[in-house]
Formats: C-alpha cells, structure tokens, sequence
C-alpha cells in the first residue's frame, strides 16, 4: 500500500498543488455535481423549475439573518460529529457511533447543569459541562476502541450496535426519572447556558446559533495542530496509513485505536454541547437524530482534514436548512436523497478519480489506489492481486 | 403457548428475510450494512405494486424487485467502482429513507403512511394470532433462511459465494469470477431483505414512514451473533423475536423497562464480538474490495 499520491517531487510547488486540487477538491466536486444533476431530476419529476428550487434554497440560507443563523448552527454540530468520524478515519477506524456518543455528551452535560445551583458564574460552569460532554462522549467512544485493541473486534459494528444500546438506554433514564412530565426531555439546566448570537446581533433573532460554534472552531484548530504537530498525532497518522509499519516503528496500534476511539466519542460528545448549553439548554430524547451519520458525510466530503469539515459541515447544514426553505415547492426529503447521493458519489469518485489520474499521468509506477480518502488504511485495504488481464 | 410462538414466528419474519440476505452477502465479502435500506426500499415498493394493481402478490414481486434494484446500486459503487462498503453501506440507508420520502409525497401526497393497501390477513395490529399464519410470507421467509443455507453449502455457487467471501484471491487464480458471484449475491441479498420489508407492508396493510425501524440492524445482529451459519442465525432471530414477544405480552406486568428487551439483540451482538464465549469471526474478506 503506497500513500495516497503517486510522484509528488517535493521541491515542485506547483506539482504539489496540482496533487492537491486532484485529490482533495476534485472528487467532491464531482460528487456536487452528480448530486445536482439528480437534484434537478427529482425536481423535474416533482413538476419544479430546478432554477426556481435552488434560487428559494439559497434564499433562504444565505440570503437572511435567520436562515444563515440556523444554517450556523446545524453547521456546528455538524463540525464536532465530522471531527469525530475523520479523527477515527485518520487512524485507520471508522466512528459510526458519533451519533449516540453526541447524545450521551449532551445527556451528561445537562445531568451537570442540573446538578449546579442557579447561582453559578458561568466561568465554573460552562467548563463543568463541557468535561461532563466529553466524558458522556469518550466513554461511549472508549468501549468500540478497547474492544477493537483487546479483541480485535469490528469497531463498525460495534459501534453500529452501541448506538441503540445508548440511546436506549438514555431514553430509559429520561422516561423513568428525570423526564418533564408529558414531554421527552429534562428539565432546563440551572448553570452553564451559552448565549445565542441574537444576543450580540439582534438581526439573528430566532436563530438557533450560538457561541458553541466558536468552540467548534476551535476544536477543528486543535485538532488539526493534533494530528499535523504532535507527537501522538503523528503516531495516529501512521496507523491509520499502515499499521504494520507503524507497529514496527515502535508504536503501539492497539493503543492508538483505543486512545484514538476516546478522543473522536469525545469530539462527538462536545457536539451536545451546542444544542444543550446553547440552543434549548435541556436534554430531548433524539436531539441529534441523523447527526451523527451526517458526520460521516461532512468527514467524507471534507477529506478528513479539520478545515475540509468545517466547509463540509456548512454545506451539509446549508442543504437540511435549505430543505426546509424549498418545501413548499419540493418535499424536504429530497435533501436526503442529495446528501445520499453526495456521500456515494464521493466514496466512488475518490478511488475512480484517482485511478483515472494516475493511469493517465504514469503507466509504470505500481501504485494501488483505493478507499476513503486520505486514509487507505486497514479500513479499505485491497489485496495484491495480480492482474490476470493481458 | 401456541399463540406465543405463532407471534414470535410473526416478528420473527422479517428477521429471517433479511438475515438470510445478510448471510449471502457477507459471505460472498460484501458488508450487509444496507439490509435496513433494502428493507424500506421493499417495503415502499411493496406498498406500490399492490396499492396499484390490487394485488399482494404482485406487491411481493415489487417489493422484490425494489430490493434488487437498491442492490444493484450498491453492487455498482462496491464492487464495479472499489468504493468504501461501510460508507456506501451507510448513504444506503440514508438514500432509501430519503427516497421512500421522497417518493411517499410524490405518490400519495402524505408525509408519514401510504393508503390502506391489499394484503394478507387482516390487518389489524394485534388481530386474531392465528389469522397471520395465513400470511405465505411467514412461510417464505423460513423457506428463504433454508434455501440459503443449502445453496451456500450445497451447491457449486455458494461454494463460489464462500470461496468469494473468505480467499478470492485464490478463487480468482482458479477461475472463480469473483466479482460477478459478488454482483449476484448482492442482488439476492437485496431482494431477500426487500421481502422482510414487504411483509411488514403488506402484514399491516399500509407503508408507514420509516417502518423498518432499525429491523434491518436487528437482522445483521443476529447474523453477526449467529456466526454467518443459517441455522445459528435462524435461532438468533428466533431468540430476538422472542424476547419481543415476551416483552410485548409482559408489558403490563411493568416486569422489565421494554428499553432494556430492545438492548438485548445488540448487547448480545456484542458480546460475541468480543469473543467471551465463542467468539464470532467474520469471513476473511469481508469488506475488502478484488480488483
């Protein structure tokens, strides 16, 4: 198994980029413009002008305060599940769990805001929370990952199979304890709410967003100075390009998957931060239902590197606000079916663009090519066999 | 006593389609993430075939042929194109809920449930226990969960199917066109899980958004805990299907939350993952793509 490009001459700048644009901008945009192209034939079949959809769907995210506000904060949450898958993918594993290690943050962020008395300044509070969501979310993240270290086994299935066991049972615990009666969520938080940015500009007002995107950001910073600036970070990479070779460099694998598990359930369980401290500030059954597995997409599309999930995350948050916006003409659900496509269409174009690439440039350099991304770790390893055509 | 069985039966059906679609797929080293997505997928086409024409059966045929079709999808990302199977796996999923959406508006104008639809028996949830054996789908689906397992071990395809699944590197250098067994088990895995969906729909006389509910997961448990062998699977599901009843039948008792039952497949799941008794090993090629 070869890293991802094939003759990168390191003093060539303007080949480096030219390696760049092919395997980071290009499959995504290939795969927007599949997803377009079946946007337009769903619109079609619903009866619409595409032009007219897609001009409504941009009005009403971009073109005002409100919907660039909830686009903000779907954007977010986005960020921190994106985060989340990416980090796993970087070493070599795949996250599917992002989406209750979310819920369980969330779960243990507002159980600590309860806990708190009214009183208390938010410069003690708000970091008692966000400890209480990265707990909530590592812990969840921790089980997969020892597993997988200890025992080897599937962490996609593990983490598949986790999701219903959390979420099942946080749904239990709200519904038999702590729950307002007649709904599905807890009581609001004493301690530890975040403004929203009506707030500070009163054009947002309604919006959900609030200041937990700031610590989105500053989350993709941090890891991004993780993974391309640390030791750890470094170790990480290198199991997830080949772990045989890392092991042999004197890493140890199990313990960079286990490590590597914790840290992206909690990335995921930070997410819940920004819809419990900063949106509705109580914990509601399913509050981030779909987010989780939208973070897969938002990792995938953004090339599992912390700047690509932030603009991924936006795109993503764009098209489930813009779904609202266009349902009058078109059913909201044909985001789904873009956001399906999007995914598909990337997995696919990365390895086909690739090929493509390389069989044009060089024809005697034996590079395999495959998987997701950045990544062609144990996740997608091909086996060498030989060509049998001529 | 009878009527405890006959319901467990009843849920258990749709495990057992898509379980059996499970088993050929990940046997042949093509991840069945997407039995949920070809669930729905069948269980909207279904829904159509029989609203239309009035008749189940061709429901079943629909629902069916939906399933493929999912299936072909995934077979032409998966293996003509060598893309991720647990991504693509995944965006199936979301794809057929999106889709069945989609399509739920286009048809019938409705965000949640499809018009009442000609099916078998009747219909009403809970009804006489003994009316749903009248039902050919319950029949079918443990006809399916035995033809599997003779095709698999009896015949020269699920030989190739194995051999696909576990050393397609070998089975390539002897001839065996690994991608095209690939292609084919997928497809049949699409519809076998499709069927699982077409019986909820016809069972309840109407497609309801999202009434697979995570039955396609369940499936892929029990093949995981049933070690890929029919007959353990079979049992896996029938054991799933029973701690349902159970809970179903005891919920007024308040014995045990129905949380806690709802864990039981997936804990169980996971426990054989991890190998404290008996661990489950996975085809050797399970998720790796052949050139």
């Amino acid at each position: 198994m070869t890293p991802p490009s094939v003759d990168r001459p390191g003093s060539d700048r303007g080949a480096r980029v030219r390696v760049a644009f092919e395997e980071s901008i290009l499959p995504p945009l290939v795969a927007l413009v599949i997803a377009a192209v079946v946007g337009d034939i769903l619109i079609i079949i619903f009866g619409q002008s595409p032009g007219d959809v897609y001009r409504q769907l941009l009005e009403g995210t971009w073109g005002n305060a409100y919907g660039f506000g909830q686009v903000i904060y779907k954007a977010t949450t986005l960020t921190f599940t994106g985060l989340a898958v990416a980090l796993g993918i970087r070493a070599g594993l795949f996250n599917i769990g992002a989406e209750s290690q979310l819920a369980s943050g969330g779960f243990l962020a507002a159980l600590v805001g309860l806990a708190m008395p009214s009183g208390m300044p938010a410069v003690l509070a708000v970091p008692a929370c966000l400890v209480a969501a990265a707990v909530g979310g590592g812990v969840v993240g921790a089980v997969p990952g020892a597993l997988k270290a200890r025992f080897g086994a599937s962490e996609v299935i593990v983490t598949i199979m986790l999701n219903f066991v959390v979420l099942a049972l946080l749904n239990y615990i709200v519904a038999a304890h702590i729950h307002v009666s007649e709904t599905l969520h807890t009581p609001e938080i004493r301690a530890g709410a975040l403004p929203r940015l009506a707030a500070a500009f009163p054009m947002f007002s309604g919006a959900a967003a609030n200041t937990t995107f700031l610590l989105a950001l500053a989350t993709a910073a941090v890891v991004w100075w993780y993974l391309f600036r640390t030791r750890p970070g470094y170790e990480l990479r290198a199991v997830g390009l080949q772990p045989d070779a890392a092991e042999y460099g004197g890493v140890r694998v199990g313990g960079v998957w286990a490590k590597t598990m914790v840290l992206s359930g909690v990335l995921a369980g930070l997410g819940g931060l920004n819809y419990v401290l900063g949106y509705k500030h109580y914990y509601e059954e399913g509050f981030g239902t779909g987010t989780g597995f939208l973070g897969i997409a938002v990792a995938l599309v953004g090339r599992n590197h912390p700047v690509g999930v932030v603009i991924a995350a936006l795109l993503f948050a764009t098209l489930s606000q813009g779904g609202l916006a266009v349902n009058a003409l078109v059913p909201k659900q044909m985001v789904d079916v873009l956001t399906a496509v999007v995914i598909i269409a990337v997995a696919t174009a990365v390895p086909e663009v690739r090929r493509a690439l390389a069989a044009a440039r060089t024809s005697g350099i034996g590079n395999r090519e495959s998987g997701i991304g950045t990544a062609p770790g144990p996740i997608d390893s091909q086996f060498p066999i030989p060509d049998s055509r001529p | 006593m009878i009527a405890f069985l006959i319901q467990t039966l009843r849920i258990a059906t749709p495990y057992l389609f898509a379980a059996a679609g499970g088993i050929i797929s990940e046997r042949a080293g093509i991840i069945a993430l997407t039995l949920e997505g070809f669930m729905l997928t069948g269980a909207f086409c279904a829904a159509l075939g029989s609203y239309y024409t009035g008749s189940p059966w061709v429901g079943i045929l629909a629902g069916a042929a939906g399933g493929v079709l999912a299936a072909l999808l995934h077979a032409l990302a998966t293996i003509r194109y060598r893309a991720d199977q647990v991504v693509v796996g995944i965006a199936m999923n979301l794809l057929a809920v999106g889709v069945t959406r989609f399509f739920l508006r286009l048809a019938f104008d409705s965000s949640s449930n499809s018009p009442r639809i000609p099916g078998f028996g009747g219909g009403q949830v809970g009804s006489g226990v003994f009316s749903s054996l009248a039902n050919p789908l319950v029949w079918f689906g443990i006809l399916c969960m035995i033809g599997v397992g003779w095709m698999l071990f009896r015949t020269p395809f699920g030989l190739r199917v194995r051999a696909a699944g576990e050393k397609p590197e070998a089975a390539l250098s002897v001839g065996v066109p690994v991608r095209r067994v690939r292609w084919l088990a997928v497809a049949l895995s699409g519809a076998s899980a499709a069927l699982g969906g077409a019986y909820l729909a016809l069972d309840q006389h109407q497609f309801t958004d999202g009434m697979t509910a995570g039955r396609g997961f369940i499936a892929l448990a029990a093949v995981i805990f049933g070690k890929w062998d029919p007959k353990r699977v079979t049992i896996a599901c029938l054991l799933f299907a029973a701690a349902e009843t159970m809970q179903i039948r005891l919920q007024s008792l308040q014995l045990v939350p129905s949380q806690f039952v709802e864990m039981i497949p997936y804990v169980l799941t996971i426990v054989a993952l991890a190998g404290v008794v008996g661990r489950a090993v996975q085809p050797a090629a399970l998720g790796k793509a052949v050139d």
